[in-house]
């Protein structure tokens, strides 16, 4: 049985769309990525399952419980962090905790004390005084506090710096190892890549496509970029590149196969520069799904 | 029922609260304290009346009150804590779950494990705390002031505490009703606009109705479910204008609970 089960859930609020006819399944104990651009549904499949919002139609379920009945019970085991944070502005930080380690009835004083030492978080400033990076650590703090066994992060890393964000990446490695089904919702596909073992895709309320990270890599679009005297139109003309884009000595295509084609034929010519990069989302969303 | 809502809600409106009670004590105290030479020129004080026009002295319920007397001056004063006691319930009632939503707090709380009829339930109470406790120091004040300023004169104490526990429901009223309006509108962006249309809409109508005895105006209007001129003259309540009330308020506190429990609750946008 999937941890999370959402089955033809569809949310419209009145007669905007939010998500239609979502379904998917997350097993206990993975990296589940949630991608897709600003927009798709992600938070509102998120909100969803937090029952913070109500389905139109369709039903989750979390811990083989349905969210719109048993909402209670589920949040006891779940940790969530919000794409962006907002706490009560006049309390201080260690406050903040001590409210919300209240509510989970067993003691989260020492788990509360590592994790603050881990995002080095300065537990006697005011909410107010911080800056939004350090906000965002109370979020951190506050959604593992009570040891969830579910944890929803939705595109977490939003204004946390390189440093912080690998500190952060390592807290999520180390709670999956634990048996912490983590549910990752982003924007982008790198830090998706990374972490999750399984990702879904949505794009304008519905899921395009769930699939291993590693099918998704391979059936993955690479963008190229080349620059060189008296390169000509036709150059790059071969199996795997679509799109390409001549311009004034400037090449630029993609690449959707074996990678060591493109660099066998970038040593017959001469280049002055050279980019091999991860197309962005939306660009995977225009020529992956054509 | 969470214990943990209840004091985190009570505490962050303790300083409204006191700010509310010292404002309102202090209205009633320094009013009080000018009560003697209002009692000492009976004469002067008729005459002063008499050059207002009617329609005004109407307003004011002053045409049926007589200010030389304690609970009579005492009536006059308190429209005034009522208008004050309308403000704060209507505050607290419009930004029981709005201020929440609009500072976006609403999410850390709603992901908690606790039911939306808990999360309701543990804030009405805790206003309805807050409102006792500025309640319980009007009472207070009230008989200090009466005591210190009423030089001798004799009062019917009854009276006091008939009008003093109408304090209650007339809170009720402003809280409930503000909820519900917070619940039916789509986003209350700040609740101080709100709060003073409804206290002094409602104190306005009331006003009015004293002028042009438009029947159908007392009813909506709790400055007139709970006149305290009525109340020092009849030495009850008007029973069906306060059945009318509590009906008003119970309406509202359920339908709260159930458009809270059904609530989507809005995101960062």
């Amino acid at each position: 049985m999937s941890i999370i089960e959402v089955s033809n859930l569809t949310k419209f609020y009145g007669k905007s769309r939010g998500i239609v006819d979502v379904s998917f399944g997350v097993e206990e104990g993975e990296i589940f990525g949630f991608i897709g651009p600003n927009g798709a549904g992600k938070s509102t499949t998120i909100r969803l399952l937090l029952s913070l919002i109500h389905p139109t139609s369709g039903s989750a379920r979390v811990f083989g419980k349905d969210v719109t009945t048993d909402g209670p019970v589920i949040r006891r085991d779940i940790g969530y962090l919000p794409s962006e944070v907002f706490y009560y502005e006049g309390m201080k930080v260690i406050d903040l905790l001590k409210y919300s380690a209240s509510f989970y009835g067993h003691d989260c004083t020492q788990r509360m004390k590592e994790l603050s030492d881990i995002m080095e978080l300065e537990m006697n400033r005011r909410i107010s005084d911080l800056s939004y990076g350090n906000k965002k650590k109370v979020g951190i703090v506050q959604g593992l506090l009570h040891s969830p066994k579910v944890l929803f992060l939705d595109e977490p890393t939003s204004g946390l710096d390189p440093l912080m964000q690998r500190k952060f990446f390592d807290l999520v490695r180390a709670e999956n190892k634990r048996g912490v089904t983590v549910f990752f919702s982003s924007h982008i596909l790198g830090e998706v890549q990374r972490l999750c073992t399984r990702v879904g895709i949505i794009r304008e309320g519905k899921i395009v496509e769930t699939s291993d990270i590693r099918t998704l890599q391979q059936n993955n679009y690479k963008k190229v970029r080349v620059s060189g005297e008296g390169l000509k139109k036709d150059e790059f003309d071969f199996p795997g590149v679509s799109n390409i884009q001549t311009d004034n000595g400037t090449s630029s295509f993609f690449f959707k196969g074996d990678i060591n084609m493109v660099l066998k034929k970038l040593g017959t010519v001469k280049v002055t520069d050279v980019t091999i990069e991860e197309p962005t989302l939306e660009e995977i969303f225009m020529h992956y799904y054509e | 029922m969470s214990a943990t809502i209840f004091k985190h809600e009570f505490l962050m409106r303790l300083k409204s609260v006191i700010i509310w009670s010292i404002s309102i004590s202090a209205l009633m105290f320094l009013f009080f304290s000018i009560y003697p030479g209002f009692a000492a020129d009976t004469a002067d004080l008729n005459q002063l009346m008499e050059n207002f026009p009617p329609e005004l002295r109407a307003a004011f319920g002053l045409n049926t009150m007589d200010l030389s007397s304690v609970v009579g001056y005492f009536g006059f004063l308190f429209i005034f804590v009522q208008v004050c006691l309308a403000v704060q319930a209507s505050n607290y009632g419009f930004g029981l779950v709005s201020i929440e939503e609009n500072e976006l707090t609403a999410d850390f709380l709603l992901t908690k494990p606790v039911s939306r009829a808990q999360v309701i339930t543990s804030k009405f109470l805790a206003a309805l705390t807050s409102l006792t406790v500025t309640n319980a120091v009007l009472w207070g004040i009230t008989f200090l002031s009466i005591e210190m300023f009423r030089e001798g004169r004799t009062y019917d104490a009854a009276t006091v505490v008939l009008v003093l526990s109408s304090v209650i429901l007339f809170q009720l009223f402003y809280f409930c009703v503000g909820l519900v309006v917070s619940l039916l509108v789509k986003r209350v962006r700040s609740v101080t606009p709100y709060s003073l249309g409804l206290a002094f809409g409602t104190y306005v109508l009331s006003a009015f109705s004293g002028i042009f005895e438009d029947v159908k105006l007392e009813l909506i209007t709790p400055f007139k479910h709970f006149d305290p001129a009525y109340m020092i003259q009849n030495g009850s309540y008007d029973t069906s204008l306060v059945l009318l009330n509590v009906a008003i308020t119970l309406i509202s506190l359920a339908v709260s609970y159930w458009l809270y429990t059904r609530r989507d609750i809005p995101a960062v946008s």
